[in-house]
């Protein structure tokens, strides 16, 4: 049978062939970055055109061109370094403290049991709390200074890191730890050759929750006692019926997200390339 | 140094997985495991390797392991269970950072093993980079660097295509050809049992029992030969002959949970 020619089965219908009907459009959108960036821009231009214009009250929603022109004289008088420094040593201190405690209590829950049964019930119990509403006792415990600002931050940040750290430990996959186990290879480098990278994607995930959860709380806590830094600066713009200044936090906020967003894509990037 | 099943009997909760093996597999020898899906096959050979804990029974080791042995006992997965972070050089020197090896000393057996399966040109390369067949390969060499007694191979072909299997098959029987190193060799693949094997293990439907030892009456080397084909196809049939009916009622049995 396979000397025949195959093109002796074929065409022997006088009947004319139709082409099958393609149906398998769709599910497949693609990612346009030109399509994002025309689209941003149109909406900052009719926003620009109704301020101008003067459809709009500049006092409710200022032309984005007044927004920039105000973020330009905060940066020139030192105000906007004066607030953002405030802000980042916040963030920075806080985060760092909840991380650090967050990843410990992490991988406890994650190796072993004991850690495991009371810190689960504990983390249940106290991740649903809005941790802003703690600023009020953490004052009367901590001072009016820095420390419960800082301190509610932490808080925040470390409940988010101690779900994501377990739940990346327990997502490592166990045939590799029986793979370590079968080479007697030792507890510790089993937890750092093998469950920590396992773990890290879920980690860095963890890092981008954190993050923004620890600018909502500076926001948050600088809005309800602070002089300086970008909450407390939006708040009193807000009083002060100044709506270009206020937007200008906001915008500056954006941005502040915007540049810690890249930072954890580029750690992803250079920590994650195995994927 | 010979590896011991020393009655041993294992159940999941309600579920009794093995009941009562005992077979020993002595220096040098390549013993393979078969039976009907669900028969316990890898449950004895985690036993076996002290990954499991038996409820009952015991995997014993009789003799001192060869001279060099870093790891008597040592697994090649059929996920391959590689490092996905590391690469294929990383994964094979992975059992020996935790060695008495001085630098050279690892670098030179990590070289050696990479050799012997083919491997040098791809140390650098990560496993996602990888074939199947070549993943496996890097499971190899990196069973190969502790220099074990015993291969302990849980269906090491499975999770790859039929041509791939041809080729590291016969990896396999040239990489034990010298008789320097016995395996337990789990599969659900006759022919693989028949082609490997001295003596295959045949088990029951759950709860593992052994049914039946049926020993290999060729050399490995004239399994090779091209008049081999009827003998072990013959062998073959024999085994399925064996387990046919218990595949039947386990495969019955696995629709039914």
């Amino acid at each position: 049978m396979l000397d025949r020619s195959p093109q002796q089965t074929e065409d022997q219908s006088a009947e004319a062939p139709r082409p099958v009907a393609f149906r398998g459009a769709g599910f497949t959108p693609g990612g346009s970055r030109s399509a994002g960036w025309i689209a941003l821009a149109l909406v900052i231009t009719v926003w620009q055109l109704a301020g101008s214009a003067g459809w709009v009250n500049a006092l409710f929603l200022p032309a984005p061109s007044a927004i920039v022109v105000a973020i330009y004289k905060l940066a020139m008088s030192g105000a906007l370094w004066q607030h953002l420094s405030w802000s980042i040593m916040r963030i920075g201190t806080g985060w760092i403290i909840g991380t650090v405690a967050g990843v410990i209590v992490g991988f406890a829950i994650g190796l072993s049991t004991m850690a495991r049964g009371v810190g689960i019930t504990f983390i249940s119990a106290l991740f649903p709390i809005p941790k802003i509403a703690l600023l009020p006792l953490l004052i009367l415990w901590l001072g009016i200074g820095e420390e419960p600002k800082i301190a509610t931050i932490a808080l925040g940040v470390f409940f988010s890191t101690a779900i994501s750290v377990y739940s990346g430990v327990d997502a490592v996959p166990r045939n590799l730890i029986r793979m370590a186990q079968s080479f007697n290879v030792p507890f510790h480098a089993i937890v750092r050759r093998v469950i920590w990278p396992g773990a890290l994607p879920s980690v860095l995930a963890g890092f981008r929750i954190t993050s923004s959860v620890a600018l909502l709380l500076v926001v948050s806590a600088e809005m309800i006692g602070a002089q300086y830094g970008i909450g407390a600066f939006v708040l009193q713009a807000g009083n002060l019926m100044q709506t270009d200044q206020l937007l200008a936090g906001v915008v500056i906020l954006s941005l502040f997200g915007l540049v810690v967003g890249k930072l954890i894509n580029l750690l992803e990037t250079r920590l994650l390339h195995w994927r | 140094m010979d590896l011991i099943a020393d009655h041993i009997s294992h159940r999941f909760g309600a579920l009794d997985v093995l009941d009562d093996v005992s077979f020993t597999v002595r220096a040098g020898e390549i013993v393979a495991i078969v039976g009907p899906s669900g028969c316990g096959k890898s449950t004895l050979l985690s036993i076996l390797g002290g990954l499991l804990r038996p409820s009952s029974g015991a995997a014993e080791l009789r003799g001192a392991p060869p001279a060099g042995s870093l790891n008597p006992l040592t697994f090649v997965f059929q996920d391959f269970a590689l490092l996905p972070w590391n690469t294929v050089e990383e994964n094979v020197a992975f059992p020996l950072l935790h060695t008495a090896l001085s630098a050279g000393e690892r670098r030179a057996v990590i070289d050696d093993a990479l050799r012997r399966t083919g491997l040098t040109d791809f140390r650098a390369a990560y496993p996602k980079q990888l074939s199947g067949g070549m993943r496996q390969r890097v499971g190899i060499a990196r069973a190969l660097a502790v220099r074990p007694a015993i291969l302990l191979m849980d269906e090491p072909l499975s999770a790859l295509d039929s041509q791939t299997r041809e080729l590291l098959m016969e990896d396999f029987v040239g990489l034990l050809a010298d008789g320097a190193m016995g395996a337990v060799y789990v599969t659900h693949n006759l022919e693989e049992a028949v082609r490997l094997a001295d003596r295959v293990v045949v088990l029951s439907r759950r709860p593992g029992r052994i049914r039946e030892i049926v020993t290999i009456p060729m050399t490995r080397a004239e399994r090779g030969a091209a008049d081999a084909r009827a003998p072990m196809a013959a062998l073959q049939g024999e085994l399925w002959s064996l387990i046919r009916k218990e595949a039947i009622d386990a495969e019955r049995e696995v629709q039914h949970a």
